[in-house]
């Protein structure tokens, strides 16, 4: 190694000869884009090497489904958990079926497993990818090094499970440039949102308000550790200015989201109303989800904020006026972990092992008498009745079919009344062709059906989203029938707007 | 000791400055209480007996005595004797109580990473459940811990690091051919943090799994006890391990880094105050959650 002040003393060498390499700033950015260019290898990695797969692989694309599965896992990750595993599986097999919809829906879910699998490198310990590539040193040498990164990672969820998120590099290089700054972001995303529905390309659309969402859940993330750490620690946290500053700034931050996402919803709500187009409806609905989703998230931001201040006072109480400690002791962190975290790993590992050798207690020793070990041997094994005891066999009674209609006449009857909607007809006329068909039972559950829809069940087809209802309606005529009185009902099918009843459902929510 | 002297005034009998003769029933006994001494997870609360040597010890300074020796030459260090963490002894070096990181975990010996992070998960399991110096010196602090919250708060710590190597635009990705000179805080933040197995369990391999090792193993030593099973699981702490901690690993591992010649600020406040003079390098004010 060379000290930097030797490289310092040396003049700038315009007439000297060539110099063997460009300078390290010149370097850096090709570093960088070796780095982003490494991002893609997987990728191409996986059709390179479908080839080895048992069966025949070749007519699947699966750089695309690896693009389509980093999509995913980027559009469906909370930020406080991530994307489901299984989930993801399921939204990819359709994408992988239209590529080979003659093979079986097995080899399309083994194909989804085998590339979410191979963009977490499974089989790595790291569970992440690394690729080499060469830079100059400042006194001109070439060092080869490593560069490790991760496609999809890993991480805990609540209750034990493990969820999917993708990782900076994958979204920076592949899912495309996302700025990190949380407050700037977010406001790109909302003025992208805004052009998009003025410009009325609601798909896009979504995706900016999911974005949208995505740093509105980042921002009370970053405050929630703010608090965490002042509960750990209350002088971690510099509540002399940088917290009030941060407090208020989110406050401000809070009320401008608050105006301008109520403004988009407006707007949308707009777009949806005027929108002639059912798909774009729905997904006006849909945006509307969303943005409300973001409002409730900044009204419990807010909750937040306001909680920060009694927080702060309670911990300032609890930790700074107990009574000071007489001896100055070792501050683990501050003395131990922070030091040692910059270290060469060299080095680091004999500071962790002098803790670990002293810091994990004792372990009594176990010792084993050859006399108890040749008893234990010895010892057949406890015979276990993991079956449990003999269920007794059950007693079964038939019980007599005692329905008045039979299924075949159900069905014979559905079919009778399936009308088209256009096209209404009289109950007599119903009543004739079904004794026609099926006799008098046929008839007597044709009129039963019949009265029943002359008061149909509206609330139940509105909440169940179902397409068509069957009604009847009363116009004064007289039923002429052997068998039957009362009212010649007319009886049709109603069509109904299920995608309008489907946004008014979500507006009402 | 002016009450021994009006007691002998008025015995007229010089007897306590004699001492008695041990006898085997004294050895038995003192050799009883470093038993229980080894039995980390026992209650002096919970058990008589335990509680009655732990009386005469602290009465009896012969027994006292007569204990120690016991321990020494058994190769134990006792930390403390009292109420509240019974015979607390801990193995010396070398002893046959030691715990070696061979026998912790496989892969440490093969893998300089892998015993690089068993080590560090129980230096930051130690930080997070004792943050200021005041709860490592307070005897009446208990510290709560979740496996998550560790791994969490040693990948903030790592990320401030990498921010930091970001704007002066240092390059650190280690050189192919030298895996020792990697800077530690990479081994930590590329390894993954969970991992999806076949039967559900933790992936030993992750830093969660890792943790949750750690965690597990101080639960054994009595030194931890587990609460619950949020965030990956939760412990609090118990006071053999403040002393633990305290008395023997804190110090040793300072003695170490010392040796190093990295010298951490050490003016008695509290480092994670984030300082505004040039020692900046050195003061933790990574602590801070802030990314800004």
């Amino acid at each position: 190694m060379t000290s930097p002040a030797s490289t310092d003393s040396v003049p700038p060498q315009f007439s000297a000869g060539p110099r063997p390499a460009p300078g390290p700033a010149a370097d850096e950015g090709l570093a960088r884009r070796l780095r982003a260019l490494a991002c893609t290898a997987p990728l191409h990695d996986l059709d390179a090497r479908k080839a080895n797969l048992a069966g025949e692989y070749s007519v699947y694309g699966m750089a695309e489904v690896a693009l389509a599965g980093i999509d995913l896992v980027t559009l469906n990750m909370d930020f406080d958990t991530g994307a489901d595993h299984d989930q993801i599986v399921a939204r990819l097999i359709p994408r992988i079926a239209a590529q080979a919809p003659q093979r079986p829906v097995a080899e399309h879910e083994r194909v989804a497993r085998w590339v979410l699998e191979n963009l977490i490198n499974v089989g790595s310990v790291d569970r992440g990818f690394r690729a080499v590539y060469g830079t100059f040193a400042p006194d001109g040498t070439y060092v080869r090094r490593d560069y490790d990164f991760k496609l999809i990672e890993e991480v805990p969820g609540p209750g034990g499970s493990v969820y999917l998120r993708t990782t900076d590099e994958a979204v920076n290089v592949l899912v495309g440039a996302l700025d990190t700054d949380v407050t700037s972001a977010q406001i790109a995303a909302e003025v992208k949102l805004e052009v998009l529905i003025s410009r009325g390309r609601l798909a896009d659309a979504q995706l900016a308000a999911e974005q949208a969402r995505y740093r509105t859940v980042q921002y009370s993330e970053t405050l929630r550790r703010a608090l965490d750490a002042t509960r750990r620690n209350v002088r971690a946290v510099d509540w002399l200015n940088s917290v009030p500053d941060m407090i208020a700034e989110a406050l401000d931050h809070v009320a401008d989201r608050y105006r301008h996402e109520n403004a988009i919803l407006t707007n949308i709500r707009k777009a949806r109303d005027e929108s002639e187009d059912p798909e774009q409806k729905r997904r006006a609905a849909e945006l509307v989800d969303i943005v409300k989703d973001c409002i409730r998230r900044h009204t419990q931001l807010q909750s937040r904020l306001l909680e920060a201040g009694p927080l702060f006072r309670a911990e300032q109480d609890r930790q700074a006026f107990a009574t000071p400690m007489t001896t100055a002791g070792i501050d683990l962190y501050g003395h131990l972990v922070a030091p040692v975290l910059p270290l060469p790993l060299e080095q680091a590992t004999r500071v962790t092992d002098a803790f670990f050798a002293r810091g994990t207690g004792m372990r009594t020793p176990v010792s084993v008498r050859v006399g108890d070990l040749v008893d234990i041997l010895l010892t057949p094994p406890m015979e276990r009745e993991h079956l449990g005891a003999e269920m007794p066999e059950p007693d079964l009674i038939a019980t007599p079919d005692d329905s008045r209609f039979s299924e075949e006449q159900l069905a014979a009857a559905k079919e009778l009344l399936d009308l088209p909607a256009d096209a209404p007809r009289r109950l007599s006329g119903l009543l004739a062709e079904a004794r026609r068909a099926g006799g008098f039972d046929l008839a007597y559950l044709v009129a039963l059906m019949s009265i029943h829809a002359a008061s149909p069940p509206v609330g139940t087809a509105y909440r169940q989203g179902e397409e068509k209802l069957l009604f009847a309606v009363d116009d004064g005529t007289e039923l002429d029938d052997p068998d039957f009185g009362g009212a010649d009902l007319i009886v049709g099918t109603a069509l109904l707007d299920a995608l309008g009843m489907a946004a008014d459902r979500t507006e009402a929510a | 000791m002016s009450e021994q002297v009006e007691w002998s005034d008025t015995e007229a009998s010089p007897t306590p400055s004699v001492p008695a003769a041990v006898t085997p029933a004294d050895a038995a006994d003192a050799a009883r209480l470093v038993a229980f001494g080894l039995q980390p997870k026992l209650q002096p609360a919970r058990d008589q007996e335990y509680a009655e040597l732990l009386r005469r010890y602290r009465e009896d300074p012969p027994f006292a005595r007569l204990a120690d020796a016991v321990a020494a030459g058994l190769g134990l260090i006792v930390l403390e004797v009292s109420p509240r963490a019974g015979m607390a002894v801990t193995a010396a070096e070398d002893s046959v109580f030691a715990v070696r990181m061979g026998d912790y975990a496989r892969r440490t010996s093969a893998d300089g990473g892998d015993r690089f992070l068993h080590g560090l998960a129980h230096l930051a399991l130690a930080a997070m459940a004792f943050p200021r110096p005041e709860d490592l010196a307070d005897d009446g602090y208990i510290g709560r811990v979740s496996v998550n919250g560790v791994d969490a708060f040693v990948r903030q710590a790592c990320r401030r690091l990498e921010e930091r190597a970001e704007e002066v635009g240092e390059n650190t990705d280690p050189a192919t051919d030298a895996p020792g000179l990697e800077a530690a805080w990479r081994i930590w933040a590329r390894r993954s943090a969970a991992g999806a197995t076949k039967d559900a369990r933790r992936l030993a391999g992750s830093t969660t799994g890792i943790v949750g090792k750690a965690a597990a193993f101080l639960t054994d030593s009595g030194f931890l006890q587990r609460t619950g099973d949020d965030n990956g699981g939760t412990y609090r702490t118990t006071a053999r391990y403040q002393l633990q901690v305290r008395d023997m690993a804190g110090s040793a591992a300072m003695a170490e880094l010392l040796e190093l010649g990295v010298v951490p600020v050490t003016d008695g406040t509290p480092t994670l105050v984030p300082a505004a003079d040039d020692d900046a390098e050195l003061v933790a004010d990574a602590g801070l959650p802030f990314h800004s």
